[in-house]
């Protein structure tokens, strides 16, 4: 390089360098908006649901059967009822079930048996099925068909609990993975059998992972409306599912929806304060998955 | 003790019993393993449920409407009467795409912008904010975005602040709310496959003089770009098979248009909408749900299929 091409040159690269950082700050700048959008939406959801619904919250809000005439004396009672049955019948379904399937592909099952791979391949499926699919497959069997249990409250929770079981499969399994393999080994060096040193040793390890994954898929169970609508969920019950298998039973998701659809502006209103009453269960549920999370996570 | 290594290898893998023969503590063990198997086959008989109580009605279905008249028709009116019933699907699929589509126009960019945030810029203090901000908005049920589409997205931003003149029901308010819907779907995936991408391949990047720009578009976004389309795809079958924001924002026409300022609907939307309605079991409008819902399963497997395709590719690269 002569001496004479030599500030040139500088120059060119000092230009190319501003231009560069120009370029750089704009592609920053351009990911902080995508991530502004998405606070943005959330932020702006919120508020439109909590300016719309806090006016209606009351305890007579809470107390109340809906009504399809009076918006003033409508409420949510048997839509709550419901919807805290529903978590509960759901959590007895999959606590057991989903627990049981985790240890069994953990623990148990060997991965060379086309019947386990087979057992595997079609939890990861299941994550992927539209809920609306379930809520067929509820129809079809346990409404209708074989089971035959009418449009009742133990028809729709187990449906939800079919839809939410591979979460529980997928959490628990990483947790029964977190248990380190020394405590296996030290467990069956003692003498223990396979199921003691899983009951004595592996569970009560991975109980926070578990109670997490567990919490979450209920979650995910009381905020769907698709498969209720199936399944034949009623809105505007007028008393509370008393007994599981006879009664017929609404859920906030389903109240929610048929007060979003009512035509009268009243009735807005009280979807937004359904949605808020929603909304804080959640947030309870997902605090409680959190604290057990920090609380009880173990470090091995 | 030959067997010992070989079970510390291999967590989860089959371990040698240490008690042999048939006491009564070895049945035992054989009854729970039993009965952990039973849990386990119900997964695949929930499977096998699926498929069989969709297909048993669909096969009765096409008893009745010809395969041809469904697949290749283009009129979608089961639940008229006598001369204006039409059993053909494509708007309802049409539809479906379309929605899926405007969807997707909204999530792709802003997801991948936010995952390659969170992935390579965000300290780790602005990621303890960001990323339950993506949780949250992925736990919001569907129900709500539903509610915020048809009363803010419609009234507020889409007639309000842009002035377009939109339909009650339609597919922008319910496109936008279906993009918000799989937003953090997009964005938590695409982060986890970006941060799967060695740090050796960023730091050779760095090394030669490149820009962190450079580095993102030119080094790890292609590396990560199997898991990135797995993450779009699984985001995709999700917009195509929700049921509550298209049911209470776009309406419930099946719409073989392209004018987003009208009503449309999905084959999900279409199957709560004649669930919910009084017809009588086993007549051909009901046996509608379940061909619609064979129709909207098998998409789904087929893109399910592709995502797990993708994650295996993208699994095996750097391991």
């Amino acid at each position: 390089m002569s001496v004479a091409e030599a500030p040139v040159a500088r120059a060119v690269v000092r230009g190319s360098v501003r231009g560069a950082r120009v370029r750089e700050a704009l592609f920053r700048a351009a990911l902080l908006l995508c991530i502004g959008f998405a606070m943005l939406a959330l932020a702006v959801l919120l508020a439109d649901v909590a300016v719309d619904g806090l006016p209606v919250l009351s305890l007579d809000f809470l107390t109340s059967f809906p009504s399809q005439v009076f918006p003033e004396r409508s409420g949510i009672q048997s839509a709550l009822v419901g919807t805290l049955l529903l978590m509960v019948v759901c959590a007895v379904f999959i606590v057991p079930v989903g627990t049981a399937t985790a240890i069994y592909l953990e623990e148990y099952a060997d991965r060379d048996r086309w019947w386990n791979r087979l057992i595997e391949v079609n939890v990861q499926n299941l994550v992927a099925v539209p809920s609306i699919v379930y809520g067929i497959l509820g129809l079809a069997f346990l409404v209708r068909g074989p089971l035959e249990l009418g449009r009742v409250l133990l028809a729709g929770a187990l449906t939800l609990g079919l839809l939410v079981l591979p979460v529980v499969i997928i959490v628990g399994r990483e947790a029964i993975r977190a248990v380190p393999s020394s405590i296996r080994e030290g467990s069956l060096a003692l003498g223990a059998t396979q199921w003691q040193t899983i009951w004595k040793q592996i569970l009560p390890g991975a109980l926070p992972g578990i109670a997490t994954g567990v919490i979450l898929a209920l979650s995910r169970a009381i905020g769907e409306t698709a498969p209720l609508i199936v399944v034949g969920a009623a809105a505007f019950a007028r008393f509370n599912p008393n007994d599981l298998t006879n009664d017929p039973f609404s859920a906030l998701p389903i109240q929610i929806l048929a007060w979003v659809q009512a035509p009268q502006e009243e009735f807005r209103v009280l979807a937004a304060g359904a949605i808020l009453v929603l909304l804080a269960l959640l947030l309870v549920m997902n605090a409680g998955a959190i604290h057990l999370r920090n609380r009880y996570e173990q470090r091995w | 003790m030959a067997a010992r290594p070989e079970a510390a290898t291999a967590p989860g893998g089959p371990r040698p019993s240490l008690v042999r023969g048939r006491t009564r503590r070895s049945v035992g063990e054989h009854v729970i393993k039993g009965l952990l198997l039973a849990a386990a086959v119900l997964s695949v008989a929930t499977t096998v449920g699926i498929v069989v109580s969709l297909l048993g009605e669909t096969i009765e279905f096409f008893g009745q409407v010809s395969v041809g008249e469904y697949l290749l028709g283009t009129k979608w009116t089961p639940l008229s009467s006598g001369e204006q019933q039409s059993f053909g699907v494509i708007p309802l699929i049409t539809g479906t795409l379309y929605l899926t589509a405007l969807g997707l126009i909204v999530a792709v960019p802003l997801g991948l912008g936010s995952a390659i945030y969170l992935a390579e810029y965000a300290s780790p203090r602005a990621r303890r904010v960001i990323k339950p901000v993506l949780e949250i908005l992925a736990g919001i049920p569907t129900i709500v975005l539903g509610y915020f589409a048809l009363t803010f997205i419609t009234p507020v931003v889409l007639q309000g602040i842009f002035g377009i003149d939109v339909q009650i029901f339609n597919a922008l308010s319910a496109g936008l709310a279906l993009g918000v819907l799989i937003l953090p779907v997009v964005a938590t995936l695409a982060d986890d496959a970006l941060r799967a991408v060695p740090e050796a391949l960023r730091e050779g990047a760095f090394g030669i003089g490149a820009s962190r720009r450079q580095v993102v578009l030119r080094v790890v976004f292609p590396a990560a770009l199997s898991g990135i389309v797995a993450a779009l795809v699984l985001a995709a079958s999700r917009a195509i098979g929700e049921t509550v924001v298209v049911l209470v924002a776009g309406g419930a026409s099946a719409n073989l248009g392209i004018d987003p300022r009208e009503s449309y609907q999905n084959m999900a939307a279409f199957i709560a909408q004649t669930a919910r309605g009084d017809i009588a079991v086993r007549s051909v409008e009901f046996l509608t749900i379940f061909a619609v819902g064979t129709t909207l399963f098998v998409m789904t497997l087929i893109l399910n299929a592709i995502s797990i395709r993708f994650v295996r590719r993208f699994q095996q690269v750097y391991e």
